[in-house]
């Protein structure tokens, strides 16, 4: 294994507290329990919102703490959800006073464990909802397994009702729009290489140089299937037909597109993906009105990249547009 | 038939962390194979810091001294894993608020809730390829056996053999709960981690509660 870290045990610290030096001027690093929250936080009479999960994924969660997106993330150990006492801190920490909404990605142990500090915030009296994103086409059999994964929609979902809270929407409705931002996003992604755990100092699964697994999750969970590998054009198509096909995406949809890499997937690489997936929607008449092109849901360094699809409407739409200021998305300010 | 007092709790406690820090390797070798390669380290964690908090947990009641465990296990296990055990501490605590000691029939109860449990948070049935397979029968061998007058010894020894025999079952079974279920058919073969893991809270407890 060769990584620019100094300890397993403590690359998750030492990576946080990084950030937060690069960044003081927008957020603020706590430990023991590990959280980030906006420099300003709690920031009153305002719906917090307050997201989280495994290392690894960067910039997700962190790096989307700031004005107009989340209020706090908590970093869990890498690919291990975090215990309910950080979101529980982080939910106390940040609640203005209008009540708390919980983002979760659909992995047992992130549901579990944000439901126990759910239940924990509102024995003190803090008003929390949590919406759980599941939105990886990949995962077919959803009956019979723990669900879809939430995949990239869960950036979009931050974006969003992160403006709808800076625009004073209530709780409910804040929850209200990320169910419904869910309800519109599909993704699927794919890896041309394995991620190494640094705990575990070897690939997580083996893919032969010729080969590429198609439908895997973040965590390099497999996929649909393992195929030979293929043009960024084939694998493009591979990867969103069975989105367009799931919700459906129809003709005279406007749609947001979303490029994303794994991690070792360059913007060059990312770039020829997104052109086809621009093609193949616009000729099926579905319009791409905003887009998204790069590494926000990684999975360590991974190669590969998934895509994501989210049906706008005018609200999401405007809200996409309103101001942000993170360390891994800016604009409008 | 004697009771269980509060430090034979706790020395069961340390004699779980023992056995799984001998079997860390093994247990995320297993959540490899059909999971994300963690329990192992994460159980590790997470009964490591039980054994630092131990002068504090030492000198309390059995429900004080359960729920320190819990909340430890809670904060710091973190996945699937430290919810569950977390919850199954915290429930069977609820029973033994004050107690400083257990009859063999009231440990049989304060398992039963902790079951229940990890039923409630987890929503998984015997069968779906998750810890509960192994303790689902483990609890019902040992109050079946301390109801028909048997020793706890006895007891304890019928629950691991059915533990690991619900461990065994796991082993063909298509996951359908947790991480390992994104596998479908590709999970059957592997006997779960969570359900080893709780093997070895049987085994620990038949050396120590006895
Ligand atoms: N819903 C559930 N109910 C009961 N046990 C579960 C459930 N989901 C997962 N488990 C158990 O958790 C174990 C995995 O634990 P661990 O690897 O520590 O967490 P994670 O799956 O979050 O990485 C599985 O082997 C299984 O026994
Ligand atoms: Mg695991």
């Amino acid at each position: 294994m060769k990584k620019l870290i100094n300890s397993p045990e403590n690359v998750v610290l030492e990576s946080i507290t990084g950030l937060g030096a690069a960044f003081s001027e927008l957020i603020k690093i706590h430990t023991n329990p590990n959280y980030i929250t906006r420099a300003d936080a709690p920031v009153e009479n305002k719906v917090a919102l307050v997201s989280g999960g495994g290392s690894g994924h960067e910039p997700m969660h962190g790096g989307f703490v700031g004005r107009g997106m989340l209020d706090a993330a908590c970093p869990g150990a890498v690919f291990t959800s975090p215990t309910p006492d950080q979101m529980f801190e982080a939910t106390k920490a940040v609640n203005g006073g209008k009540g708390v909404l919980h983002i979760v990605k659909n992995y047992t142990g992130d549901v579990l464990n944000f439901e126990m500090a759910a239940d924990l915030a509102r024995a003190e009296g803090i008003e929390v909802e949590a919406v759980v994103i599941d939105d990886d086409v990949a995962v077919k059999d959803s009956l019979w397994t723990a669900g879809r994964r939430g995949v990239g929609t869960t950036v979009l979902a931050e974006k969003i009702c992160g403006a709808a809270a800076e625009a004073g929407h209530s709780l409910k409705e804040v929850a209200a729009l990320c169910q419904n931002v869910n309800k519109n996003g599909r993704s699927m992604g794919m890896a041309l290489t394995s991620c190494i755990v640094p705990h575990a100092g070897k690939p997580t699964f083996d893919l032969p140089e010729d080969e590429m697994e198609i439908g895997i999750g973040i965590h390099g969970e497999p996929g649909r299937t393992r195929t030979k590998l293929k043009s960024a054009d084939e694998i493009t198509e591979v990867l969103l037909q069975p989105i367009v096909e799931d919700l459906p995406y129809k003709s005279g949809d406007e749609v947001l597109l979303f490029v994303n890499s794994m991690g070792g997937t360059p913007l060059l690489e990312l770039f020829v993906v997104y052109g086809k997936a621009h093609e193949i929607l616009t000729r099926q008449g579905i319009k791409v009105t905003r887009s998204l092109v790069g590494p926000y849901i990684t999975s360590l360094e991974m190669a590969g990249a998934s895509i994501t699809l989210l049906k706008l409407d005018d609200e999401m739409t405007k809200l996409w547009d309103a101001p942000v200021l993170t360390p891994a998305l800016r604009w409008g300010v | 038939m004697s009771n269980i007092s509060s430090s034979q709790i706790f020395t069961w406690i340390e004699r779980y962390a023992a056995q799984i820090a001998e079997q860390k390797d093994y247990l995320t070798q297993l959540d490899a194979a059909i999971g994300d390669g963690d329990h192992g380290a994460n159980m590790h964690r997470g009964l490591q810091a039980i054994l630092v908090k131990k002068a504090d947990l030492q000198n309390t009641d059995i429900g004080a001294l359960l729920k320190g465990v819990a909340m430890t296990l809670i904060s710091t296990v973190g996945g699937a894993s430290g919810a569950l055990y977390g919850t199954f501490f915290l429930q069977a605590s609820t029973l033994a608020g004050g107690k400083t000691e257990l009859s063999p029939r009231e440990f049989g109860s304060l398992l039963e809730k902790g079951l229940a449990g990890i039923v409630l948070r987890g929503k998984a049935a015997v069968g779906d390829k998750t810890m509960i397979d192994a303790l689902q029968p483990g609890i019902k061998a040992y109050k079946d056996s301390i109801e028909s007058g048997e020793t706890m010894e006895q007891a304890l020894s019928k629950a691991v053999s059915a533990a690991d025999v619900g461990l065994s079952s796991t082993t063909p079974l298509i996951a359908r709960k947790g991480r390992a279920s994104y596998l479908g058919e590709r999970s059957a073969g592997h006997p779960d981690p969570g359900a080893s893991s709780t093997v070895l809270l049987f085994r620990s407890a038949a050396e120590t509660l006895c």
